[in-house]
């Protein structure tokens, strides 16, 4: 299924014929219905892309058509309904393996999101490896969703949690990370990209001063795989999860990657059909992965149309839409930042496209409402990061992030509505 | 007037710059904690009652200006009333910031009302009655 168009285009920009004027300007936002929606009026700035990324046609086409022309339950039924759904199925995890150049298909498994893939790693992994006194090394700029998964596995069995800081700017501090990595460590779970920060960790330096001491490493990839070229094999990361939704594609769907051998030594995380190999009252033997990990109907729609939101992405390519996105973030932080009172956090060089900030004093749950009634949607608050908050000494902030759809007029909207906001608050 | 102009009206940004009955009450006094979980608003809520009857009330904390101003403006509202009186304050506050239809605001002092443009703004209104929920707390738990 390729969920074209019925004009017999696929939606992707740039098509032959096209000339690519300015490599840093997409424009691609014909292609996102909603963003000619208008709200409270308004023109729609959408700058919450960090939250969930709108869809472009492409991916709601491909969820219309799969329901519509070809639904049926995957591994199951021998009619054709069920052998169309099976290979759209299969094909989506092709074009994963291929997005994030993992070495075969059987190392991607479809979760329902990162939360759910960093659960069963929690509770999988830690069934297996962790021991009491052993330490899960985090970094503070964890989203809740890589932290409690960990203190709940880490709880049970007696094992403790270590943390890494990071600088005033945002950067990782990578001496303590070294002096944190020990043979008690067992795994390190990062986030590629902070949610908050934009921070990138250097994951691959990362992956390998953990392995010396023997440890596997998670990589919380949410914020980073819509955002720029990922490739595990380059990382060289043991495991690594993601969700479709951040990705342009649906809700409900996400992605977990492990390395074979690894994944093949990972018990079951929840049990039910499609992960058996044979049942008896007495005992159950698995399914190989990723079949293992996929207990139950998996999301398949989603899935197929998550596997289109990627061609759709790859039609254009990553390493223009992180050109595109940083050109705006530069031009972005230099109008924020040229605001009175205004206070980034996050300054990471090589940051990706999210900007995080305070205004004075005026609550970011304020800014966003008065935001919001510009048009200027950008999500306002603690972006499930307590810890880092509290690392930074404040309540929560406003986040305007970037998609690839953003452009120069959305990040004037968001500049006269925090002059706005300035102006009806502070006089 | 605007929706967002009646949110933000003066009396509201005047009381969160300057909330009233921002302290501690110490000696005999019932208190209670609201948190809202989602955007990191806390507020402590202190009150005297003496006989029935709330003879001081104040508030510490952090959080929006809806927040911060209606927790200001509850804590002048409720004192002097008896404990009965500020529990129907408090299910009418509800109700008028929830937008319900025909609600009965009549024991709630005038001034109250800045808060209602509140109703206009859905994810708004936990803010605004998050210290009337601790204020509920702090009178309804034994001490």
């Amino acid at each position: 299924m390729t969920g074209g168009r019925e004009d017999g285009t696929t939606g992707v920009p740039f098509a032959a014929g096209r000339p690519d004027l300015l490599p840093s300007r997409l424009s691609v936002r014909d292609d996102f219905p909603i963003l000619q929606r208008t709200v409270r009026g308004k023109r729609l700035a959408y700058l919450d892309s960090a939250a969930t990324a709108q869809k472009p046609r492409v991916v709601v086409d491909t969820l219309t058509e799969f329901y519509l022309q070809h639904n049926a339950n995957v591994h199951r039924g021998v009619h054709l309904l069920g052998e169309e759904a099976t290979i759209a199925f299969d094909e989506a995890r092709e074009t994963i393996r291929k997005f994030i150049n993992a070495a075969s298909a059987d190392e991607i498994v479809f979760t329902h999101g990162t939360t759910a893939g960093i659960n069963l790693l929690a509770q999988g992994w830690a069934a297996i490896r962790l021991q009491p006194g052993d330490e899960v090394l985090l970094t503070v700029m964890e989203h809740h969703s890589n932290i409690v998964p960990w203190q709940l596995a880490a709880h049970r069995v007696g094992a403790q949690l270590k943390v890494v800081p990071v600088s005033p700017e945002g950067v990782l501090d990578a001496d303590e990370y070294k002096r944190l990595l020990s043979p008690r460590t067992r795994i390190v779970a990062v986030s590629h990209v902070s949610n908050v920060l934009g921070t990138v960790a250097p994951i691959s330096r990362m992956a390998s001063q953990a392995h010396e001491v023997g440890a596997i490493v998670v990589v919380d990839a949410a914020q980073s795989v819509p955002h720029m070229t990922v490739d595990v094999r380059e990382l060289d990361c043991d495991f690594m999860v993601f969700s479709g939704h951040k990705l342009y594609g649906p809700m409900g769907v996400g992605v977990l990657y492990g390395k074979k051998a690894l994944l093949d030594r990972l018990p079951p995380w929840q049990g039910g059909g499609g992960m058996i190999e044979k049942v008896t009252f007495d005992a159950t033997t698995w399914a190989a992965p990723p079949s293992r990990f996929e207990a139950g109907t998996p999301p398949v729609a989603e899935a197929v149309a998550l596997g289109a939101a990627v061609n759709y992405l790859q039609g254009i390519g990553m390493d223009r839409i992180r050109s595109h996105e940083d050109a705006l973030l530069e031009v972005a932080t230099e109008k924020v930042r040229a605001i009175p009172g205004v206070r980034l956090i996050g300054t990471a060089p090589g940051k990706t496209a999210v900007l995080s900030f305070v205004l004075d004093d005026i609550h970011p749950h304020d800014l966003g409402t008065i935001l919001d009634a510009s048009g200027v949607a950008v999500r306002a608050g603690h972006h499930c990061a307590q810890p880092l908050m509290r690392h930074f000494r404040i309540p929560a902030t406003v986040r305007a992030s970037l998609g690839v759809y953003s452009n120069e007029e959305d990040i004037d909207q968001l500049v006269t509505a925090l002059g706005d906001a300035r102006k009806r608050f502070l006089g | 007037m605007s929706d967002l102009d009646e949110l933000y009206q003066s009396v509201i940004l005047d009381h969160d710059r300057n909330p009233r009955n921002f302290r501690a009450i110490e000696g005999d006094r019932r208190e209670a904690e609201g948190y809202n979980p989602l955007c990191g608003d806390r507020v402590k809520v202190m009150v005297k009652v003496e006989d029935g009857v709330v003879t001081d009330a104040a508030f510490q904390g952090s959080g929006c200006a809806i927040s911060k101003a209606s927790a200001s403006l509850m804590t002048e509202a409720v004192v002097g009333k008896p404990v009965s009186e500020v529990e129907k304050m408090f299910t009418e506050f509800r109700e008028m910031t929830g937008g319900r239809e025909g609600g009965k605001t009549g024991s709630l002092p005038s001034k109250l009302a800045v808060l209602s443009g509140v109703k206009r703004f859905p994810m708004r209104v936990k803010c605004a009655t998050l210290a009337w929920h601790a204020l509920h707390k702090a009178l309804n738990e034994d001490t």
